[in-house]
């Protein structure tokens, strides 16, 4: 979506509508992130206990049912999912 | 052909509403407009309309259905009146924020308290700034005209506001007169489909509606919101004229009543202007030139029409039915004597605070406030602008 | 077919999306986002939501976190705002101003403030009216949005900013209310509690029940807030665990009528555990103030007795 604080009045959408569902995905709030996880994927089982549970959706997922590396784009280092993780395949660091 | 019949103003927008047809109503009770929604529920039992009718608990949630309705792409519609519109307030800014045309009966009452069922202005008045265009009617003829053609200036791709038809609770909402109505097809052909180009039941293209609008932005939408009503002006009358042109009735931003050549005036809203030109039409057989300009298009404000209106008359007094409570003058008041300094018309002008709760307004009462317009015209006095008509001290 | 979170997970979008402004940690998107999963794909939905934090986080303009079409007006009034667009769609598909093959699903948001507080009677006309809709709390306990204010879902004794542990008053002095009993006695067809615990099955099939139900439903989730609620915020699942091991939180749900416990643990743990990692109640592990644990267990046993009661007594035959 083409708009920020420099848009002029009339490029605005009325209402504030946002015809553009899911943009958000355009903002990033990585850089809140002041703790990081790291994914260690050799000890990864793919159990599927940590993707679920992040608040970012900050861990892709594949159509194989596997995680891949953690999206930084996103992640706020809540340290979620490397608590709900048995196998130690995230570190927080 | 018209159709005539004998209908109280609450029929007549109910009647208005069935022609219509919209596709969401949602409505409270509350006195004097509960008639609105019962005569409509029985449309809807009766499979008269294929409308939704929601009988929500609260007028809140009436105002908030209401929004849902209109948002999620259908023309939804309600009616109430005094401490219903009051409980709706948050929902009323919201409506028009969200630029969404919702129509609205609006049978005007005093707002509490202490608690009162009669007619004044005050629920109207206070909601004026809340970015609605308001429309008033003298009688049942012209709320139903002016639901008529409500739809035609609420949806205009210029505009895109929702707007209310004011009138007065029980002196026009149950008072049974004459009135005209138009046949179902052609109110069905002048009113047409909504058609939005946004809307949240659009699966293709689903959309995100009332966000958090910081400072980046609220600013730029407001002003949005008040270019839209400035644009509702030559929308409503573009849609006078058409309604015209089916029906040979006239509106305008306001009537003007014997105004030509007159001396005195008064400027009023609603139902008390029939009793006005009563007085009028006595007093120009006794040749006192009295004129009157009752006032239809609350919001926008014509600001300038008004003071041209005005600008030749010696003398005017501004009813205003709702005390602002401000020690300065009631809100009508403030608005046409800042529309004539802002146009630079000079003419001595005086406020009457009247009818307040119910109060009775007779022909006596408003002769006298012409006898006092023809006494400032020969004295050129004023001691006290802000007055109160019909309060017993 | 059998629950399998990986797949749901893989196979189903997120249709609440990253790049949202709720804080690190937070319970409400994990739930939220689950709550939309349960969605056929192939379904689109209207949400609705509340004023609250959900609401302000994540429709900053002009950006928006939601796939579905949204809206939000104000903080009391998600309920009524989802009635009037699903009595829109009513009267659209009857003029068949909407493609016939489309299936739109309601669903409104709330947290305790916009849904227990201020919102309830909005929420009970909407329940009432019986629209095709899916109400869901997500319970955080608090008005978490306006900085931690005490609400009618705050747990006793929880320390607040309106209702801080002082030194006569020692906390919220009431109990919390039971919104989902309450739901629960509007005679609609599907209740539930529940929360994200056990590889989120409990929470997914309740919220498919609830969405697909013909009628209104009402869905309470425990959202639990690391600010709010003072626990480190890595502890999001290990404090959810809690609150049902503990039964403090029970899942259950509500059938035409008939009450079904989900979870029966074997072996009950004390509430203390639930409580002690978390600052809000603080003040109740210092000496002298054992008997507001007690009071505490107590009313989380009675509680959960009435709650198999009502379980016994609805499935008689």
């Amino acid at each position: 979506m083409n708009i920020d604080s420099t848009t002029p009045m009339n490029e605005l959408t009325p209402g504030g509508d946002i015809y553009e569902a899911g943009n958000a995905r355009e903002f990033k709030t990585g850089d809140w992130r002041s703790t990081k996880p790291v994914f260690i994927s050799e000890k990864c089982k793919q159990c599927g206990l940590c993707f679920p549970v992040c608040p970012d959706d900050a861990i892709p997922v594949g159509k194989d049912q596997k995680r891949t590396d953690f999206d930084y784009d996103y992640c706020k280092g809540c340290g979620v999912c490397a608590k709900v993780c048995p196998f130690g395949a995230i570190e927080m660091q | 052909m018209s159709i005539r019949e004998r209908l109280s103003g609450n029929e007549a927008a109910a009647i208005a509403m069935k022609q219509i047809n919209p596709d969401v109503v949602a409505a409270f009770p509350i006195t004097p407009s509960t008639e609105i929604p019962q005569y409509f529920s029985t449309f809807v039992n009766n499979g008269e309309v294929n409308t939704e009718f929601v009988a929500v608990e609260s007028e809140h949630s009436a105002m908030a259905a209401t929004i849902g309705a209109e948002a999620a792409g259908s023309r939804a519609m309600t009616a109430t009146s005094a401490n219903g519109l009051s409980l709706m307030w948050e929902m009323i800014y919201i409506a028009s924020s969200l630029r969404l045309p919702i129509v609205m009966s609006l049978v005007n009452r005093a707002v509490s308290g202490p608690l009162n069922i009669h007619n004044d202005h005050s629920d109207a008045m206070g909601v004026r700034d809340a970015g609605w265009v308001m429309l008033f009617s003298e009688n049942n003829q012209e709320a139903y005209d002016n639901l008529v053609m409500a739809h035609r200036i609420a949806e205009h791709k210029d505009v895109k506001l929702p707007l209310m038809v004011c009138q007065d609770g029980f002196i026009t909402s149950h008072s049974i007169e004459n009135i005209e109505l138009i046949e179902d097809d052609k109110v069905k052909a002048f009113v047409g489909e909504y058609n939005p180009e946004q809307y949240l039941l659009n699966k293709e293209n689903p959309i995100a509606v009332g966000p958090l609008d910081l400072q980046g932005y609220l600013f730029e939408h407001k002003t949005q919101q008040a270019e839209a009503m400035k644009n509702a002006k030559k929308v409503i009358l573009e849609v006078a004229e058409e309604f015209e042109k089916m029906t040979g009735r006239k509106y305008s931003f306001f009537e003007e009543y014997k105004m030509e050549d007159a001396d005195i005036a008064i400027v009023c809203m609603n139902s008390t202007a029939g009793t006005t030109k009563f007085v009028v039409d006595n007093l120009r057989e006794k040749g006192v030139k009295a004129g009157l300009l009752k006032l239809r298009v609350f919001r926008p404000f014509p600001a300038e029409e008004i003071a041209k209106a005005l600008e030749n008359v010696k003398a005017v007094a501004v009813l205003d039915k709702s005390d602002s409570l401000n020690a300065a003058g009631g809100a009508l008041f403030e608005d046409i004597t800042s529309a004539m300094y802002v146009n630079k018309k000079q003419v001595p002008m005086v406020n009457y605070v009247y009818g307040i709760g119910g109060r009775d307004t007779k022909s006596d009462d408003i002769e006298s406030v012409y006898n006092d317009l023809a006494e400032i015209v020969k004295t050129g006095e004023i001691d006290n602008p802000y007055r109160y008509l019909g309060l017993r001290k | 077919m059998a629950y399998n979170l990986k797949q749901v997970v893989a196979e189903k979008p997120s249709r609440f999306t990253a790049g949202h402004r709720m804080c690190a940690g937070c319970g409400a998107p994990v739930v939220g986002r689950m709550v939309l999963r349960a969605l056929k794909p192939e379904d689109h939905a209207v949400i609705s939501c509340a004023t609250g934090c959900m609401e302000v986080s994540t429709f900053i303009y002009p950006y928006t976190a939601w796939t579905d079409s949204f809206l939000h007006t104000a903080f009391e009034c998600s309920a009524a705002n989802a009635s009037g667009v699903e009595a829109a769609y009513k009267a659209l598909k009857r003029k068949g101003k909407i493609p016939e093959d489309q299936e739109t699903k309601f669903i409104a948001f709330g947290g305790d403030g916009g849904t227990y507080d201020i919102g309830l009677q909005s929420l009970s006309g909407a329940m009432e009216r019986g629209h095709d809709m899916v109400y869901v709390c997500y319970d955080n306990g608090a008005y978490m949005n306006t900085g931690i204010q005490r609400s009618s879902a705050t747990p006793k004794f929880a320390d607040t900013t309106t209702s801080p542990a002082g030194k006569v008053v020692p906390g919220k002095m009431q109990s919390r209310k039971d919104l989902a009993n309450i739901m629960a006695n509007h005679h609609i067809p599907y209740v539930a509690q529940t929360a994200a615990v056990n590889n989120f099955k409990d929470l997914y099939e309740k919220s498919e029940k609830a969405i697909y139900t013909k009628g209104a439903a009402f869905l309470n989730v425990l959202a639990p807030c690391p600010r709010g609620w003072g626990y480190n915020t890595e502890d999001l699942m290990q404090i959810n665990k809690l609150a049902v091991e503990t039964c403090y939180w029970p899942l259950f749900e509500v059938i035409d009528g008939k009450y079904v416990v989900n979870y029966k643990p074997k072996n009950k743990l004390p509430i203390e555990e639930f409580l002690k990692p978390q600052k809000r109640f603080k003040h109740m592990f210092k000496p002298g103030n054992e008997w507001m644990i007690e009071e505490f267990q107590k009313e989380v046993d009675r509680r959960w007795e009435e709650l198999l009661n009502l379980e016994e007594i609805t499935n008689r035959e």
